[in-house]
């Protein structure tokens, strides 16, 4: 047990420096310059005001130094839980900004991954043994999870927040109000939820179903199966072990997805303007923000990494062969 | 298992309930005391709110007034100035300041500061106050030019006293009366150090019509300050009692809000608005027709004259021939903007061009004579039907302009199009907006390296005079973030004498300020050191359904509809005073 943890964590660690030194590399090689950037935009002043301004910038950001030292500046800040001052944001430091937009992008991510992952399997372990379902969710299915997140999200904007008017169109709540312990404030902030979560949930979903139906009937047609039938066992008993063999394919698909679903959220974010990592990402790349990018990436980086590890742990729990082996024996 | 997960999907809900309510900022000071009930409300109602959208790019990342990236309203709304210029009439309007008037001399200016206004803590607004408020300008993190004209700034009883060094430098000068915001001594003597920028006054303390309400990544909140003094001294009154400045999103979204009426004003440039305008939503324009708003700045095709075949005058003269602005007016914007005048010099300052030279000199759309003109200086057409450089290599400009600036793409394919036609090569694109800064202004190691590119960095103001000194400014500022004016590297001495000359000619000598334009206007139309193209828009539409009597052609009162930086002291603050509610209650 410890081993298998032992080699998983040290390939986790090997992971998380490699992907935040590429994390570091990226922006720096975007061409540009972020002050000129940010001086660029307050157009109108006099030269002698940008030049006091790019001045005060580039000391504030360290941007004057060499890139080697920018380099073990940022391990040594990253090691103190520092991410550095963001651009975008006007020398406001990263970390704050990331800790007003995680919430949003959590409150679309956990609820849309799990609930379509469990509607998806129920409704894909379903339609393998009914023909009706089968012919219903099987097509939707593949439309759903062809279906770009992005468009997706612009085609629900447009019925249901533009033309129906059921949804407000834009924003993590309403324009007329403010974040109060209120009932009123409550039902804004899911109504303004609504969307984006639907777009996410509903490209999901289709995904899972269509992997489930068919593992289900790979798995109702194998030798195990046909065996247990021939003892004579009732369908529930064959249908409840196959559910659970084909089970364990869709968790590792849950685990290699993770990452996909999360640029997903981003660009769902931006359609609807929801005030999440997406969005921070989008604004980070259109103002040349090193350190906000990087910070996004980074936490991003590690959800990711810790959701696989989850998953990793979750997996020695549903398949006995994995505790087989751990403990050095085989299946 | 299932009920699990629907618990937990509940918690993340959860979470950022009280994660944004985390995030809330505490009610303005003096809310309890202003007697004003709305101050402490967490809910807008509809009839007392103006939604707008158009100046913030991001989150409002700071409030002080002095940095120039700070949150919509926060010189204007909060912060006031000491007078208003309407760029319309060409009328300064006397505003914290009374009134303000030169000696016989000409060279010491006194400022009658205005009586009854307090700031709003309740205190009262000083001579000391402005006297602060200038020379704060001193601290040279802010990078003003103001006391390299400015000497010595002296409180005087209820009056300021500004004396110059040498002949001051007026046009400049009277610019600054109107934009210098003026801030409470006793509040900003401890933050004007190296580090004011650091100082982010949320929640500040100022004379004008609003205070900070609350602030979001995506929203900046005003709230009316009751205590305004212009209400008593000039009878004026803003019409919503709150203002919520929504962080620019997509065109779609900024659509769809302001069709639906979630948008009362918007500043931004939305495709196809001509459309909207004429198709009864509701919405309306500056100018009920073509070109529908007032212009706020020039776009400019800057060459780099310091390449060839750019650095020859004949070849930039046949450039500006060679291209038809109506085509970029029409095909692309569908006539919200207009034509630009062969002196580039906007609407508003019309009677410093001097016609009858621009009509002798000015270059006009005609591909046939610029192809003539072309042959005359001795660009030979090469095989590919261009023309070649003078030593027979071919030529070929590379016209770039930002990423997603989708009116601006297709104006760039228009302008290679028309150059095309009398022979000139010009490759349009659009890269990034940094690799375009970086190629205009160069970096620390690198000159600038553009060809051709399309600016507009200088808007509307009092005086002609920010034009030339963009044109023609002298020395060379060094390449890097600073380098923002002469973008195309021209080096005209004579020009740059009389661009100071007419900093230095009295606002009130028109005559004088007529004839030293009129001798730039010479310089530039024959040399073309940049080629005006259109005069980019004011982009204002309104929706009608909630606010009305919006700022337009036939207003009585002049006001500018937008929100921007530098506007609402050039008369958009009278929006406010003016605008009013379409159905009373709701």
């Amino acid at each position: 047990m410890r081993r298998y943890f032992g080699r998983k964590l040290f390939t986790y660690l090997l992971t998380f420096f490699v992907a935040a030194t590429i994390d570091w590399m990226i922006p720096r090689f975007m061409p540009g310059d972020p002050v000129a950037v940010l001086v660029a935009k307050t157009n109108g002043l006099s030269p002698t005001a940008a030049r006091a301004m790019a001045n005060y910038y580039y000391n504030l950001f360290g941007l004057n130094q060499p890139l080697p030292v920018q380099y073990l500046n940022f391990w040594n800040s990253l090691l103190h839980g520092n991410l550095g001052l963001s651009i975008y944001g006007n020398g406001t430091p990263v970390i704050d900004m990331i800790w007003g937009a995680v919430p949003y992008t959590l409150a679309l991510l956990i609820p849309a991954i799990l609930l379509s992952w469990w509607a998806g399997n129920t409704f894909g372990a379903l339609a393998a043994r009914r023909k009706y379902l089968d012919n219903t969710i099987l097509p939707v299915g593949y439309i759903l999870t062809a279906t770009p997140y992005m468009w997706l999200a612009i085609v629900l904007s447009f019925v249901l927040a533009f033309s129906l008017r059921i949804f407000p169109m834009a924003g993590g709540y309403g324009f007329n109000l403010e974040p109060t312990l209120t009932w009123l404030f409550f039902t804004d902030l899911v109504a303004h939820w609504a969307l984006p979560f639907l777009s996410l949930f509903l490209v999901m979903f289709g995904g899972w179903a269509i992997g489930m139906r068919n593992m289900i009937i790979y798995e109702l047609e194998s030798d195990y199966s046909r065996y247990l039938a021939a003892l004579g066992a009732p369908q529930g008993l064959i249908r409840k072990y196959a559910f659970r063999n084909a089970m364990l394919p869709q968790i590792t698909g849950l685990a290699l997805q993770l990452g996909v679903i999360v640029a997903g959220a981003l660009v769902t974010e931006i359609v609807f303007s929801y005030p999440g990592l997406g969005h921070l990402v989008f604004a980070a790349i259109q103002n040349e923000d090193y350190f906000l990018l990087q910070g996004i990436f980074l936490f991003i980086i590690i959800g990711v990494l810790a959701a696989n590890f989850i998953v990793d742990i979750v997996y020695v729990m549903v398949d006995p062969r994995t505790r087989v082996a751990m403990r050095g024996g085989t299946a | 298992m299932h009920k699990g997960k629907v618990s937990l999907s509940l918690l993340a809900i959860l979470s950022i309930v009280v994660a944004a309510c985390g995030t809330s900022a505490t009610p303005a000071p003096g809310a309890s005391s202003s007697g004003l009930p709305a101050t402490d409300t967490t809910v807008y109602p509809r009839a007392q709110t103006l939604y707008t959208s158009g100046k913030q790019w991001g989150a409002p990342p700071t409030w002080n007034p002095f940095d120039s990236n700070s949150a919509m309203g926060v010189v204007g709304l909060q912060y006031e100035t000491l007078f208003l210029y309407d760029p319309i009439k060409d009328v300064y309007t006397p505003w914290l300041a009374s009134g303000g008037s030169w000696d016989s001399t000409n060279t010491i200016y006194t400022i009658n500061v205005r009586q009854g206004v307090t700031w709003s803590d309740g205190s009262a607004f000083t001579a000391a106050d402005v006297a602060f408020s200038i020379n704060i300008y001193q601290n040279t993190t802010l990078g003003s030019d103001l006391f390299t004209f400015v000497k010595a700034v002296t409180v005087d009883g209820n009056n300021v006293v500004v004396t110059f060094q040498g002949t001051p430098a007026y046009q400049e000068w009277m610019q600054d009366l109107y934009n210098m915001p003026m801030v409470p001594a006793k509040i900003w003597t401890q933050y004007n150090n190296a580090d004011i920028f650091k100082f982010l006054n949320q929640n500040g303390v100022g004379t004008g019509p609003y205070t900070y309400k609350t602030a979001a990544q995506d929203r900046m909140v005003w709230v009316k300050n009751p205590k305004w003094w212009a209400t008593a001294a000039l009878n004026l009154n803003v019409a919503p009692t709150y203002i919520v400045d929504i962080v620019n999103s997509s065109n779609n979204v900024a659509l769809g809000e302001l069709l639906s009426g979630g948008l009362d004003l918007d500043n931004n440039y939305l495709p196809g608005i001509a459309q909207i305008v004429n198709g009864g939503y509701g919405i309306t324009t500056y100018y009920a027709g073509p070109p529908y708003m007032l212009s706020g700045n020039t776009a400019w095709l800057i060459p780099n004259t310091t390449k060839p075949p750019l650095n020859d005058p004949a070849f930039r003269r046949a450039l500006a021939e060679a291209i038809n602005p109506m085509n970029v007016v029409v095909t692309d914007y569908g006539n919200i903007v207009a034509a630009a005048d062969p002196t580039g010099l906007l609407p508003e300052w019309s009677k410093y061009i001097d016609m009858a030279q621009v009509k002798s000199l000015g270059a006009t759309y005609d591909a046939t004579k610029a192809k003539a003109d072309l042959a005359a200086a001795g660009y030979a057409v090469g095989s590919d039907g261009f023309v070649t450089n003078k030593d027979g290599s071919p030529i070929k400009l590379n016209l770039e302009v930002p990423d997603g600036w989708s009116d601006w793409m297709e104006a760039e394919n228009l302008i290679a199009t028309d150059a095309k036609a009398a022979g000139i090569n010009i490759v349009p694109s659009h890269p990034a907006y940094a690799t375009v800064v970086n190629d205009e202004k160069g970096t620390s190691s690198a000159a600038p390296t553009f060809d051709l590119v399309i600016n507009n960095d200088v808007q509307i103001g009092s005086t002609p005079w920010v034009y030339y000194d963009y044109i023609f400014r002298q020395p060379q500022i060094a390449a890097g973030p600073a380098r923002n004016r002469n973008y195309e590297q021209y080096d005209n001495a004579t020009a740059w004498a009389l661009v100071q000359k007419l900093d230095q000619t009295p606002t009130a000598d028109l005559a004088d300020m007529q004839k030293i334009c009129s001798q730039l206007q010479q310089i530039q139309l024959t040399n073309e050191p940049v080629i005006p193209l259109w005069y980019n828009g004011e982009w204002s539409q309104v929706n009608n359904s909630v606010w009305t009597n919006w700022p337009s052609s036939t207003s009585t009162v002049s006001a500018q509809p937008a929100t921007w930086n530098g506007y609402w002291q050039m008369g958009a603050i009278f929006m406010l005073t003016t605008i009013t509610l379409k159905t009373p209650a709701s």
